[in-house]
């Protein structure tokens, strides 16, 4: 079988297209290089939709924590210390039973048992706390003199906080928050090694590493295949990343501008 | 019993994993300032192979990758005269006393083989780290000091060992700090490893789907023991952070940074 047939039936095999069976015996290099690849359309879809909602929902939190009022304080606090002093791990585990408990009371809640929209809300909650963190922190180092001009200028409330406050939050955090992405996207391999089950083999590109790495017993090929790919996703990621932070830096004289300094980090 | 003996292990392997992290951090971190190139780069691959790569792949690539490494050194000692070669297709065979643990020894045996790559594992990764906080701190520690070191007549090993590593751990503490809380979140991840943690327990002993006990008391009660595994590692983060800030405190007295400084002014 030559490698273009390889690929034209295991290249979506992750989304359940093409041939049914995995490969069992005979591995050639282009089986794994395809199956795994096939798996990052999982942890490229878990990145960017949790990444996305998260966005927002970490904008309101760092709002929240930042408030003068206990009603708005307090929630956000808790939401950030329980997502982010729990492991990832265990918060997958957790939501899979909840999620499982849950069906049995009321079916709506059973697309949550997949891992297509269980670990997306999870890995959405778990991305909004640590970029709730980071947006926070960037909130407290806002130059005061900035608010102050804003006061100066008439400009407060809604208006203050969406041209003044924002972007330059945005602006202070972005380097963390690259590297929050980063990290996201290495969590997302996480999934399929919790609770939720790959239906019909369809798994992540760990998932299909590590059956490669089982059947073989040889982990010095699919593991470093996956790491490659891994490394292209990353380097796609600061190359988008740096590209808006250049973006919302451009106002500023160049000496000034942050550089985005790529600090990856392992397990949250 | 089991699960109170997981529970053990989890903590030993923190108690365990955390010198022998910083350990190989030390090393890797003055390879990585050595003044003789190759020990230099060896220091350097470390710390940047180890950090650019995601997270679980490399626990899952390790213990496997690790006990072939021992298997294949204890082959080549004890058996020369094999002719066969140690990958036969998919197999990775080596001869039987060279197994590692011996096919022969007791269940323990086994068990605590799992459990000593699992921290190989957990000191490899977290030790590089450590390296690149301890090789910042290293740095950290004003040039000045070392400067008066010399002036007073110390050699480069003297001022090493005694001016530098003393006040190094100042300026690596928050790092330090940081780790330590990835590292407990890491924990969970033993289970992936085949060492029965908590997550096991949590997994089996909830698990109603036993088929000999059929008729359980209760339904699917996996969720609320992940819940208490939840709670469990939330406390132990906060207590964690409690300790830490107090370490940090004591550490900082008599110390020439701004937190020393304070120190000193403060009961004035």
């Amino acid at each position: 079988m030559s490698c273009w047939e390889t690929i034209a039936d295991y290249s979506l095999r992750s989304q359940g297209i093409g041939e049914r069976l995995l490969p069992r015996s005979d591995f050639t290099l282009c089986q794994q290089f395809t199956l795994i690849g096939s798996g990052m359309i999982w942890n490229i879809y878990f990145g960017v939709v949790a990444l996305f909602g998260g966005f927002f929902l970490a904008t309101l939190v760092a709002l929240g924590k930042a408030a003068r009022s206990p009603w708005l304080r307090k929630p956000s606090e808790w939401f950030i210390f329980i997502f982010r002093g729990s492991p990832l791990f265990i918060q997958f585990f957790f939501a899979y039973f909840l999620f499982l408990s849950l069906k049995g009371a009321l079916p709506i809640f059973a697309p949550f048992t997949a891992a297509w929209l269980g670990a997306l809300v999870v890995l959405f909650l778990n991305t909004a706390a640590y970029s709730g963190e980071i947006f926070y922190g960037a909130l407290q180092s806002i130059p005061k003199g900035d608010v102050e001009a804003a006061d100066a200028y008439g400009i407060s409330g809604v208006s203050r906080f969406r041209r003044i406050v924002w972007p330059t939050m945005l602006r202070l955090a972005w380097p963390a928050y690259t590297n929050e992405a980063i990290f996201l996207f290495h969590a997302t391999t996480l999934v399929f090694f919790s609770g939720f089950p790959a239906s019909r083999q369809m798994g992540d590109a760990l998932y299909y590493a590590s059956y490669f790495a089982d059947k073989t017993f040889n982990p010095f090929i699919p593991y470093p295949i996956l790491a490659g790919y891994f490394i292209l996703l990353t380097l796609v990621v600061i190359g988008l990343f740096g590209a808006i932070n250049k973006r919302l830096n451009r106002h500023l004289p160049q000496k000034q501008r942050r550089k985005i300094r790529l600090r990856p980090n392992l397990i949250r | 019993m089991g699960l109170y003996w997981s529970v053990l292990t989890v903590l030993a392997l923190l108690a365990i994993t955390a010198p022998a992290a910083i350990l190989f951090g030390f090393g890797g971190a003055t390879a990585a300032r050595s003044r003789f190139a190759p020990l230099r780069w060896v220091g350097k691959g470390y710390i940047s192979i180890v950090r650019g790569v995601p997270d679980i792949a490399f626990f899952l690539f390790f213990v496997i990758a690790l006990d072939q490494l021992f298997e294949w050194a204890r082959h080549s000692v004890f058996c020369p005269d094999w002719d066969q070669p140690i990958r036969q297709g998919n197999d990775f065979v080596v001869c039987a006393a060279a197994k590692l643990p011996l096919s022969s020894s007791p269940q323990w045996v086994h068990e605590t083989y799992g459990f000593f790559l699992a921290i190989l594992t957990f000191a490899l990764v977290f030790g590089a780290f450590t390296a690149n906080v301890l090789f910042g701190a290293m740095r950290a520690v004003p040039r000045a000091q070392i400067e008066t070191a010399e002036a007073y007549g110390m050699s480069e090993r003297q001022a090493f060992w005694r001016i530098m590593v003393p006040q190094m751990w100042v300026y690596a503490l928050p790092g330090l700090s940081n780790l330590w809380m990835v590292l407990i979140k890491a924990t969970p991840l033993l289970f992936l490893l085949g060492v029965e943690d908590i997550v096991y327990w949590a997994r089996e002993l909830g698990g109603t789907k036993t088929p000999q006990f059929t008729d359980y008391p209760h339904g699917d009660w996996r969720m609320w023991y992940f819940f208490a595994l939840l709670v469990f590692y939330l406390l132990f983060t906060k207590f964690s952070e409690v300790v830490l800030d107090r370490v940090m405190k004591s550490l900082t007295k008599g110390q020439a940074t701004t937190g020393g400084e304070a120190q000193r002014k403060a009961p004035a």
